[in-house]
């Protein structure tokens, strides 16, 4: 069974169709690259996955089951800009990924399991390369090295879906690089599917293992709100890479690494 | 060089932030000594002197009646209103401002009635202050507190939703549910905002305790300036509306400087 399905879902605004008749499955894994012109229903498509909109027609489903229809931990996400808590330090920016499911009551943890949960913060940290600069705000990081604490946020209570809204749109090129190679490696490690919205074409071959073109196929030039986007092409990318995460997902550790609960630290090794 | 391109240098910035105080009191120096020398008795700009003795007088010996150094029993008095009606403001615009701006079902009650309330003229409701709380301490709190905390609320209310709904998102997928997002993110973030908001409604606040001191109170810094000016004491009523503008002033520096301190990474504490 397909770890997503689409089926047949159509977003609209008032008498404005966004995106119409969609229809996707998606294998547990996959990295779904984006691409398409601009306000042709992308982001839309990615709310929806992330549950902060409902399609006014169709379904999401999850394994079967429907998607939750509010954002919850099973779906991390990182946002073009505003993806990181301003007041919070780096460390605490990490750590409350662990704190806030755990404490219903209070939103924080104390003593020797706050102190876990910094470490488990520090380690991931480390691990995205922001290790120096744990006591900053966010606010006296650069560009890149927020989107990498973004990241890291989002990827410490291992969710099970990462969705990705034009994460390095605002980046340097030489940095945009950088990243591409820390997520690569990041995927690869932690076998997330991913969504990825981006305008970089580029960006969306070199990344993905299938690459998912918005587009309008009906345009009305009297009415250009009538008809939404559909998914044009559909293509499959890096088959070697791809190979290579399903390889690795069959490996018997893998459901048991996956099962740990959260606040201990994960094994963070370099995949193959 | 033009105008528009000239700063002036650290002295130059010194001696022209002095200068129209300097005037001020030059004016006032050669005003007061001209009427003076014409009247004696003219109590309409007393002389540095008299504003002197007159401070001594009140800030430095026990009244006769009381036994009390009134400056200073006047300003207990005062700043415990004031204290007690900021703070009661502060923690029911804190609670309104989060509930209305940041849960949307709350929002669409309380956002029109705070737009009403706010409007309300505070004095025009003294009256009834009075009559339901008494001429005791409480109306005056009151006062304060019915005076700032709709526009207060407001203006965190405001804030709240200017929280970028992507900060919000993430929470919920870092695991938050609604009362500890509010807790770990909205609230942190409208404290800062708090501070700044309380620094723009201290002038009001000190508005609304001298009013409802001068009309009903038998101690006070509002109601002794009242209470002499049946005298023409331009001494005491001079040195005490300086004492309050030194007081106000104090207040906002200390919370500008708390804001700095509490909040470093907020944009509104460098203001």
């Amino acid at each position: 069974m397909s770890f997503i399905q689409v089926r047949n879902v159509w977003q609209r605004y008032g008498d404005q169709v966004v995106l119409e008749g969609l229809n996707l499955s998606v294998a547990e894994g996959e990295f779904c690259t984006l691409v398409g012109a601009s306000g042709c229903g992308k982001s839309t498509f990615l709310r929806l996955l992330l549950g902060q909109e409902l399609p006014s027609k169709g379904q999401l489903l999850l394994q079967g089951k429907p998607l939750a229809a509010e954002p919850d931990a099973s779906r991390g996400v990182v946002f073009q800009r505003y993806s990181v808590f301003p007041h919070l330090s780096v460390l605490d920016n990490v750590a409350i990924g662990l704190e806030l499911p755990c404490a219903p009551l209070l939103g924080r943890l104390f003593g020797a399991r706050k102190r876990a949960a910094r470490e488990a913060a520090a380690h991931m940290l480390q691990r995205v390369g922001l290790g120096h600069s744990m006591g900053k705000y966010p606010s006296q990081l650069s560009g890149g090295m927020q989107q990498r604490l973004a990241i890291a946020q989002a990827l410490i209570v291992r969710p099970r879906m990462l969705l990705l809204d034009e994460p390095f749109g605002a980046l340097d090129p030489g940095i945009r690089k950088d990243m591409h190679a820390l997520l690569l490696e990041l995927w690869r490690e932690t076998r997330l599917t991913v969504f990825m919205v981006t305008h970089d074409l580029s960006e969306g071959f070199r990344l993905g293992t299938r690459l998912l073109v918005f587009d309008k196929v009906r345009a009305d030039p009297q009415a250009p709100q009538a008809y939404g986007a559909r998914i044009t092409y559909d293509i499959p990318l890096n088959p070697g890479r791809a190979s290579a995460a399903e390889a690795v997902a069959s490996l018997p550790l893998q459901p048991a690494a996956r099962a740990l609960p959260p606040g201990r630290s994960r094994d963070l090794r370099v995949g193959p | 060089m033009r105008f528009i391109n000239r700063h002036p240098g650290e002295g130059g910035r010194w001696l022209l932030s002095l200068l129209p105080l300097v005037l001020l009191l030059l004016v006032y120096g050669v005003a007061s000594s001209l009427r003076l020398a014409e009247n004696a008795d003219d109590k309409l700009l007393p002389s540095a002197a008299q504003m002197v003795d007159a401070v001594k007088q009140m800030a430095f010996t026990e009244d006769e009646r009381t036994g009390e150094i009134l400056l200073w029993s006047d300003t207990a008095a005062s700043l415990k209103r004031l204290f007690m009606g900021i703070g009661i403001a502060a923690m029911a615009g804190l609670c309104l401002g989060i509930a209305a701006g940041s849960f949307a079902t709350l929002g669409a009650t309380l956002s029109p009635l705070l737009a009403v309330l706010s409007m309300v003229p505070p004095l025009a409701i003294l009256p009834i202050l009075f009559i339901v709380f008494g001429l005791d301490e409480l109306s005056k709190v009151m006062l304060i507190v019915i005076g700032i905390a709709p526009v207060l609320s407001r203006d965190l209310e405001h804030r709240a939703r200017e929280i970028p709904v992507e900060v919000l998102v993430k929470a919920q997928t870092l695991g938050a549910n609604s009362w500890t997002v509010v807790l770990r993110v909205v609230l942190p973030q409208l404290l800062s905002r708090l501070f700044v908001a309380l620094r723009l409604m201290l002038g009001a606040a000190w508005l609304f305790l001298i009013s409802a001191e001068a009309i009903s109170a038998t101690s006070g810094l509002g109601y002794r300036i009242f209470l002499v000016r049946r005298y023409m004491s331009m001494d005491i009523i001079l040195p005490y509306v300086a004492w309050i503008t030194l007081l106000a002033w104090a207040m906002d520096h200390a919370l500008k400087v708390l804001n700095r301190r509490c909040f470093p990474w907020s944009e509104g504490a460098a203001r």
